[in-house]
């Protein structure tokens, strides 16, 4: 399978989401045959992985990282558990609140969303490796400046989306801020700070 | 007079100031760590099976294929078959397992067979034959009522005059005061005449007596105008952004760790002792950080004891069981809704001199909570009953100001439609009214003032409905609020080292309103020494023992306890460099990183080489605040707040935007004015989103929430909240009050503020939040279809 899989037009991958719906079907009526792993589908030799454990190798924040997983094991829970980086956050686990934001060959994807099997071959960057040299990187210490934290628990997602946004929109005016910083949520309401952050960094327009 | 006071406003070089949270490099960087990232070698993961009913009986329970599942380390029936289920989502059976995905299939695993009962989850408007309840009050009632807060007066009134259906112990007395139950209610108990409980159909409204106070009868028709409406605000979820739960570990049996999200870490323990038979002073509680309470998390839940009995079942392992967002919407609290019918009345000058209310509302099977109407102001001649509605859903627990957003929703609504009718500005007929606007009169008096100039107030309002043409109307709002917040019992160890580092510690918690912060600017301020020399240890139940974060009590609380240990510090230092100073104790200071002869910087010793006189052991001291029943000195009780509001709103679409708020807000002596300014910001925030957007729906077909996700429960986001202003009270009047806390009262207005610029925008009332296109929609036709 290609890297970047996911974000491909369905018709460019190889199988397309009818296609899968039909293997799905496969595998449900022949569950588990022993040593194999590849099926038949619309004419296509598509290979299976799992139920059970498989290996699973990521390369996250520049290190190459081994486990094995079970299949439905999501990127965030994969760096949660046997990775132990914890930076990233599972709060609403569906693609709401990006609390888990990662980048994923340097775009910002929800790690909640995105299978661990399917983020192999991709290079992973979390929170942890945006620090530079041990220390705040510019957006981090201007979260700390405008206070744009409280409990903190959404920030990592805010810090790795607000860095992402600003090397794509070096100058944002307050509109490209409102719209670039929509897709993370705060419960303690700190989006006055994040606002902030993003306005001044860029030394663009402020609100 | 105490022995303790703040310092002189010109020698404070740190209070007062803009300082970033000391914490803040820790968590922008995603090095802090919360419960939910314990993640210790050998962990297990809980988790638990629900209920999928509002009303059940369980018939039969079966685990057997679950335990005998490859990975399952411990199963735990929670609840044993025969048990009555009163809300979908509560917990039955809890597993341990190797991982998340043996866990989830073990659970699938189990067989559950309920005998399904009726239930009921409105909150509509109860019928009027509701009969007012009289009979004596029960143990549940008594539950219910403090649960919801009613205040201690109605309680032992309600005791007094109806007597008690059960007979409590002393040690039922003394479970009671653990859990709050104020001195005066327990003493009311105790003189309580028996009565026994009639036997009658359980109903699922609890209705008050009608309070009256003066004669409203004649003061309504005496009145020159009289307004109606309808108002109120549904039940909405706290949404914290890291669930409820913990993680535990037994290493012996008579021995237990929990890491949990708390609010209250001193006072988890306690809690857990009893249920899992071991002393309290065998728990260890920790937390580091905690991702956001807002009043949810002060308990150590059924599924914190689970999880703890699946550890001791698996031989000690740690079990952690965080709850999925489902089960967090389902039962880890939520705000009561409470809605109301009132009249209010007015003399020719816009005095108000007559309210009657009736208000309902749910807070779960317990019922509601009951509204302090009207808000604030002390109308002469009232009339008031409440109904609160039992329903099958997941209890109320206390969310940021209890009881007073509701209040002010009603209250400041009823205030608005009433200066419409006049054809009065709000802003005037509150200022009319501000002789019955209670202890904080003034306050606001001065407080709308720098509000009206940073909103542009009395140049820029209209009456009632935007004339200009189109679909977009653009309206004002305001609205005020009040909250106690002094602060709680607090008790710190406080050590200077002989290289002049100092430790605190204290069983506190930081919510991120920034306590960590304000502990470690008032002991550094106090020692003239910087902010980096001063280490806060915290999140810990063997530190002396601090209150539960509630009611905006941490920031009196903790800044009490460091003043007093930081002074008493002070001092036994002096003690120890007085004879090299070749002076007296008293005669000195410490200031600017040197302990020096009062204004003498030729006499003085440089921090570290007046704390190298303490000897070989670091010198520690205590902090302890004073009981409650004593005068405060650093800290108060009281503050006053402000808040305007400019909307757009599209009467088209129904779609309400946020163009301007404004926060003018009092908090006593302002400790930290970046992080004090942070948590009105982030109250503003809150309260935009509750305006707009946010609404706990139940099934009323299957009992179930049917929005317990972030996709179709709304919270604002960044382009949500439009331009935000606050503005703190700082100086004279303010100061010298002591600290106060900040983190309920701001919280309180927006959605009366926002609700009443959306109907000065359109011309009409939206009756009830949160203000989404299709409430604005239905108000515009409920007027007369005017959609343009």
């Amino acid at each position: 399978m290609k890297d970047d899989d996911t974000r491909q037009p369905e018709t460019s991958s190889g199988v397309s989401r009818r296609d899968f719906m039909k293997i799905s079907a496969v595998t449900a009526a022949v569950p588990l045959v022993m040593g194999t792993n590849v099926v038949q589908a619309a004419g296509e030799e598509v290979p299976i992985q799992g139920p059970g454990k498989v290996p699973v190798t990521l390369n996250v924040n520049g290190k190459k990282l081994g486990a094995e997983l079970e299949p439905r094991v999501t990127l965030l829970d994969a760096l949660r558990g046997p990775f132990d980086i914890t930076g990233a956050k599972r709060v609403c686990d569906r693609g709401a609140c990006g609390a888990c934001t990662v980048l994923m060959d340097g775009k910002p994807v929800y790690a909640c969303s995105v299978l661990a099997i399917d983020a192999q071959g991709a290079k992973i960057t979390t929170i942890e490796a945006l620090t530079e040299d041990g220390k705040l990187s510019p957006v981090m210490a201007a979260f700390v400046a405008h206070d744009a934290q409280q409990c903190g628990f959404c920030t990592p997602g805010f810090v790795v989306a607000t860095t992402s946004f600003l090397q794509k929109h070096p100058k944002p005016t307050a509109e490209d801020v409102r719209r670039g910083l929509s897709g993370n949520y705060c419960r303690c309401g700190t989006y006055n700070g994040i606002r902030a952050v993003a306005l001044a960094q860029a030394g663009g327009e402020q609100s | 007079m105490s022995q303790y006071s703040w310092p002189d406003p010109s020698t404070r070089p740190l209070l007062g100031k803009r300082i970033s949270r000391v914490d803040g490099p820790s968590k922008s960087s995603g090095r802090a760590k919360y419960t939910y990232d314990y993640n210790p070698q050998g962990l297990l993961a809980g988790k638990i099976l629900r209920c999928p009913y509002a009303h059940a009986r369980i018939v039969s329970i079966d685990t057997s294929a679950a335990e005998k599942m490859p990975g399952v380390k411990a199963v735990e029936v929670i609840q044993k078959p025969g048990a009555e289920i009163f809300w979908a989502g509560d917990e039955i059976v809890g597993v341990a397992a190797v991982d998340e995905g043996t866990v989830d299939d073990a659970i699938r695993a189990i067989k559950v067979e309920y005998e399904v009962l009726p239930h009921f989850v409105s909150d509509a408007e109860p019928p009027k034959n509701v009969a007012t309840d009289s009979g004596p009050i029960s143990e549940d009632d008594l539950q219910d009522m403090e649960e919801n807060q009613v205040p201690d007066d109605e309680v032992i009134a309600a005791i007094q005059k109806r007597g008690i259906s059960f007979k409590p112990t002393d040690k039922d007395y003394e479970s009671m005061k653990g859990m709050g139950v104020e001195p005066p209610v327990i003493a009311a108990l105790r003189n309580a005449k028996y009565v026994e409980a009639p036997a009658k159909p359980k109903s699922a409204y609890k209705k008050t007596a009608l309070q009256t106070q003066g004669e409203p009868d004649k003061a309504f028709a005496a009145a020159a105008t009289v307004s109606e409406g309808v108002y109120g605000i549904p039940c909405i979820v706290h949404c914290c952004m890291e669930s409820h739960g913990s993680a535990s570990e037994w290493p012996s049996d008579n021995e237990m760790v929990v890491h949990i999200s708390t609010q209250n870490v001193s006072g988890i323990a306690p809690q857990m002792a009893e249920p899992l038979k071991i002393p309290a002073g065998n728990i260890n509680v920790l937390q580091q950080n905690v991702g956001g309470g807002f009043g949810s998390k002060f308990s150590a839940d059924r599924w914190d004891i689970n999880t703890a009995n699946l550890s001791k079942k698996a031989g000690g392992k740690p079990v952690k069981n965080m709850l999925d967002r489902k089960a967090e919407f389902e039962v880890a609290g939520m705000r009561p809704s409470a809605y109301a019918r009132v009249k209010i009345a007015a003399d020719k000058d816009g005095k108000i001199v007559a309210w009657d209310s009736r208000s309902w509302g749910t807070g779960g099977v317990g019922g509601g909570g009951t509204p302090p109407l009207p808000y604030i102001l002390e109308i002469p001649n009232q009339r008031k009953q409440n109904t609160a509605i039992s329903t099958n859903q997941g209890s109320a627990r206390a969310w940021r100001a209890p009881n007073h957003p509701q209040a002010a929703a009603i209250t400041m609504g009823a205030v608005e439609d009433l200066a419409a009718k006049l054809k009065m500005d709000p802003l005037e007929l509150i200022q009319v009214n501000l002789a019955i606007a209670g202890p904080r009169k003034d306050t606001y008096k001065e407080e709308f003032a720098i509000a009206d100039e940073l909103m542009g107030w009395k140049k820029r309002w209209h009456q009632r409905g935007d004339t200009t043409a189109g679909n977009i109307k653009r309206g004002l709002g305001l609205s005020m609020h009040t909250w106690g917040g002094r602060g709680h019992n607090s008790t710190q160890d406080f050590s200077i080292n002989p290289d002049g580092s100092v430790v605190i510690k204290l069983g506190t918690q930081d919510l991120g309103t920034g306590a960590l912060t304000i502990i470690t600017i008032v002991a550094a301020d106090t020692l003239g020494i910087p902010l980096d020399q001063v280490k806060v240890m915290y999140g810990n139940n063997h530190y002396p023992a601090s209150g539960g974060s509630g009611g905006s009590t941490t920031s009196g609380g903790v800044t009490s306890s460091t003043r007093r240990a930081a002074v008493n510090a002070r001092d036994a230092l002096f003690e120890k460099v007085a004879a090299t100073l070749k002076a007296k104790p008293e005669e000195l200071e410490a200031i600017g990183g040197q302990v020096q002869v009062k204004g003498d910087t030729n006499r003085s010793l440089a921090w570290k080489d007046a704390c190298a006189k303490i000897g070989a052991v670091p010198l520690t001291v205590q902090g302890k605040n004073p009981n409650k029943d004593e005068p405060p000195d650093l800290t108060n009780s009281g503050v006053g707040g402000v808040q305007m509001a400019d909307v757009s709103v599209d009467i088209e679409t129904g779609i309400v935007r946020l163009n301007k708020m404004v926060a003018v807000q009092d908090c006593g002596l302002v400790v930290d004015v970046k992080t004090a300014e942070s948590q009105v910001y982030g109250a503003l925030i809150m309260g935009i989103s509750y305006a707009l957007y946010e609404e706990k729906i139940l099934d009323p077909v299957t009992g179930r929430v049917l929005n317990p996700n972030f996709e179709f429960y709304r919270l604002a986001g960044l382009s949500d909240i439009g331009e935000l202003k606050v503005h703190m009270m700082t100086g004279k009047g303010y100061d010298e009050r002591g600290v106060i806390g900040l983190a309920e009262p701001p919280v309180v207005s927006p959605g009366a503020a926002i609700s009443n610029a959306v109907a000065n925008a359109i011309g009409v009332r939206v009756p009830f939040l949160p203000l989404t296109p299709q409430n604005v929609l239905n108000a515009l036709d409920a007027a007369g279809g005017s959609h343009a």
